[in-house]
């Protein structure tokens, strides 16, 4: 077993809560401010630790279990998820369908907390999110199913490493259109705008963001710490595809995935800058069109 | 409609904004001639402006009422007879009265019969009643947000409860959707958290706290509010305000309009997510406070008007400077404010959102901004002008689509024109004393006096009423909220719950103006 194994996963651990961060400035940048510190994440997770939390007489042990488990859902996820070259600790044939499930896992428990508490709000949020998601989790199936066709890999690994500048120049077309259908997950999966508001403070309006209202202390940094390592999970897919630098020096390798990953992390800052919401009765039409994306590169790509 | 050359409209004689009129040429008419003459105005294209019972002796009432004629630029007051404890509702032939007989029902008792509403609009008092003059026991009020409230039955029809206590900062009030998914059948709002009693404590008045309640009516329209109660008390002691500081009263008026108008946009971009703007304009709506501050050293105009002027004069160098802030600030607002109306996606929320068609309203007396985004010219500044806005004009800025993009928009046009017409006003300004003493203790008696200022939010109207002693008998306070919430709980109607948000703000009405 090569130390290399652990590299991502140690990385992403370490370096997930700096995604928000870099959004945040990258945000307060076009807002003309300078914005909160980039390790703000970091300083939130270790404020939360030490606090104790409130927990409702109405709620259950569900409500105490979901932070844990979507927290769970999302650890896995990162060592699902390969680096560019690096290996993953562990890999199997057909692990991307795992990963599609990892994340419905993670939500699954979020909401079920979220319904735990029987407020009207966090309700309404349950209910959003899951619209929401059936529409998000066919795309990114498709869209992980058209990639393990172009590439003819049944594992994430493979799939990343024969992922090349050779198979954009063959089928380059697909793979557009599978980033952009992935982006369009991302977006839905992380709640950044167009989707969703993570700065609001309009419970009416929210998804994500009201479902774990009731969430504080050690819950709430889980959720936190979460759903920056679902950022970066999501971040490290899209650079695996945009940017597949297979040089023969792996440490390149890995230094220029990373400042991918950061540069990802700009380029969302920007979208959430320049754009308004959508109503979010035109999300599922955002949704379905990523879908048609996805669709049409499976039909497009072929080995 | 019928004009006579005695002033006569609609068969009712007429006043201007600002006119003394002896209590005893007020016409008195029995109620069922009232209703029948507050109804065939209506009808006509008058608004009521007011409408509030005025105590009588042994613990019978009058109702007073005030109609504006837009076109006309007059006003009438009517008294009913003295009346008990019940007449019958206007509501149900005339919506716009439905808030003020609410209002009449829990301040005195008196029970409009047959109005298809009558909840508590306040919770002020015992069995939801408040006698004007008299404190409830706070044991025995009704508690706030305590109600029947209206409820859609049905399979997946649900609730919603927002609030008094929101997720913003800002004040209390519990609004209840009638929902069915993201559907919104119904909304109800429900208000009342912020009552002080303000109307009651004016009672007896004016003394030395009478201008810090209209300093504080509602803290965003300080400067509205204190000049509808100074033209009042001017009006009842004939003080001539010199023109200087009537040039700075409606100077301080115009920003502080700006300031709110480009809070407002700001905040409506926030509420749809887009960043740019939002975060300019919070900085410049500073901007424009921060120009108030230059007046008189609050960014807010607290201590700057005074019965008989302003307490602070504007030196030769504040002009300048003024002049120089205001060309600026207009520059940075043009250049975020552009960038809503040129990004899609922005439009794409605010336009056919919340939308109040001209129809609703006329029938509800909308007044101000939500007025004339639905295309109505309603604009105390051009129809019942006062102070400087006599000699000087201000273009009216109107849009007809009523959506919460005309009601941001027409912000945009107002803000543009508000800042040419201050910077006229600044070369205009001539030299003069900006104050002179007024005897608070001695207004005319036995007289009623109307008072209509156009503030940033719309029309507000102050009534004021004298005893033989000269002192106010009783003090009405209208506030444009008063009219206008019920306009946005219609705007909800058939729209997402997620953009209750978005139509609130484009309102952005007043909580503790309305609870007063």
């Amino acid at each position: 077993m090569s130390i290399w194994l652990l590299v991502h996963p140690t990385l992403a651990f370490l370096a997930a809560p700096l995604l928000p961060g870099i959004i945040n400035r990258t945000k307060a940048y076009f807002a003309g401010r300078d914005g909160q510190p980039l390790l703000q994440t970091y300083f939130d997770l270790a404020k939360l630790f030490r606090k104790g939390a409130v927990y409702s007489r109405t709620t259950t042990w569900l409500f105490r279990a979901g932070p844990i488990l979507s927290l769970g859902a999302a650890l896995m996820a990162v060592v699902l998820m390969p680096l560019g070259e690096l290996p993953t600790v562990w890999s199997f044939q057909g692990d991307f369908i795992l990963l599609v499930y990892l994340l419905a896992v993670g939500r699954f428990f979020t909401v079920m907390a979220a319904l735990d508490t029987g407020s009207s709000f966090e309700g309404m949020g349950a209910s959003r999110e899951m619209q929401f998601s059936m529409l998000a989790e066919p795309v990114l199936l498709v869209g992980l199913a058209a990639l393990a066709r172009g590439t003819g890999c049944l594992t994430l690994s493979d799939i990343a490493a024969n992922i090349s500048w050779q198979a954009w120049s063959q089928y380059g077309e697909g793979l557009i259109l599978i980033v952009v259908a992935l982006m369009a997950v991302f977006l839905v999966e992380n709640a950044r705008i167009p989707i969703d508001d993570p700065n609001t403070h309009l419970e009416l309006t929210m998804i994500h963001e009201v479902m774990v209202l009731d969430h504080g202390g050690p819950d709430l940094a889980y959720i936190l710490y979460g759903s920056a390592l679902k950022l970066w999970t999501l971040s490290v897919l899209l650079v695996n595809i945009m940017i597949p630098i297979h040089t023969d020096l792996l440490l390149l390798n890995v230094v220029v995935s990373l400042l991918g990953v950061l540069c990802w992390a700009v380029v969302v800052g920007v979208i959430e800058s320049t754009m308004a919401r959508l109503a979010l009765i035109r999300i599922p039409q955002f949704l379905v069109g990523a879908g048609a994306l996805s669709v049409l590169a499976l039909i497009l790509i072929k080995k | 409609m019928s004009i006579t050359s005695d002033g006569i409209v609609n068969g009712l004689p007429c006043i201007r904004n600002g006119q003394v009129v002896p209590i005893q040429d007020v016409p008195i008419l029995a109620i069922a001639e009232f209703r029948e003459a507050v109804i065939s105005s209506v009808e006509a294209g008058a608004r009521i402006n007011a409408l509030f019972a005025k105590p009588s002796q042994n613990n019978l009432f009058r109702i007073v009422a005030v109609l504006a004629n837009d076109s006309m630029g007059t006003l009438s007051i009517l008294f009913s007879e003295k009346i008990g404890d019940a007449y019958q509702s206007l509501t149900p032939e005339c919506p716009q009265a439905h808030g003020f007989e609410r209002e009449i029902a829990e301040q005195s008792r008196i029970i409009p019969q047959g109005h298809p509403w009558l909840k508590p609009i306040r919770f002020a008092s015992t069995n939801g009643l408040e006698h004007p003059t008299k404190n409830p026991p706070i044991e025995q009020r009704a508690l706030p947000g305590m109600t029947d409230y209206f409820q859609v039955q049905g399979e997946e029809v649900h609730e919603v409860g927002v609030g008094p206590v929101h997720a913003g900062i800002i004040e209390p009030g519990h609004f209840r959707f009638q929902c069915h998914g993201e559907h919104v059948f119904h909304l109800e709002i429900s208000l009342g958290y912020q009552h002080r009693g303000i109307e009651r404590a004016l009672v007896g008045g004016p003394g030395k706290r009478t201008i810090h309640f209209m300093e504080t009516l509602a803290g965003d329209t300080t400067i509205g509010h204190t000049t509808a109660y100074c033209e009042i008390v001017e009006s009842l002691t004939e003080c001539k305000v010199g023109v200087r500081a009537q040039i700075l009263r409606s100077l301080a008026l115009e920003l502080e309009r700006l300031a709110n108008h480009v809070g407002d946009l700001g905040a409506l971009a926030s509420d749809v997510g887009f960043l740019p703007t939002a975060s300019y304009c919070g900085r410049i709506r500073g901007d424009f406070l921060n120009m108030t501050a230059v007046l008189c050293g609050s960014r807010f105009g607290r201590s700057f008007m005074r019965p008989g002027g302003v307490q602070f004069d504007l030196e030769p160098r504040h002009i300048t400077d003024l002049s120089n802030r205001l060309s600026k600030a207009l520059h940075d607002a043009k250049t975020a404010i552009d960038l809503l109306w040129d990004s899609s996606s922005v439009m794409a929320r605010f336009e056919s959102t919340g939308t109040v068609t001209r129809t609703v309203c006329e029938d509800l007396g909308l007044v101000g901004l939500p007025a004339r985004a639905t295309g109505l010219p309603r604009d105390v500044r051009h129809a019942f002008p006062s102070g400087s806005y006599r000699f000087f004009h201000i273009p009216l800025c109107t849009w007809d689509t009523g959506d919460v993009f005309a009601r941001a928009y027409v912000r945009w046009l107002e803000i543009q024109h508000s800042v040419q017409f201050v910077q006229e006003l600044l070369k205009a300004l001539p030299a003069g004393p900006v104050g002179t003493a007024v005897e608070v203790d001695s207004l005319a008696p036995n007289a009623i006096v109307v008072s209509l200022v156009e503030g940033w939010r719309g029309e507000i109207c102050h009534v004021a009423i004298t005893d033989p002693q000269g002192k106010f008998e009783r003090y009405k306070i209208v506030d444009p909220s008063f009219h206008n919430w019920m306009g946005l709980a219609l705007a909800l109607r058939g729209q997402q719950i997620s953009d209750f948000p978005l139509c609130n703000k484009s309102f952005n009405l007043s909580y503790c103006g309305h609870d007063l």
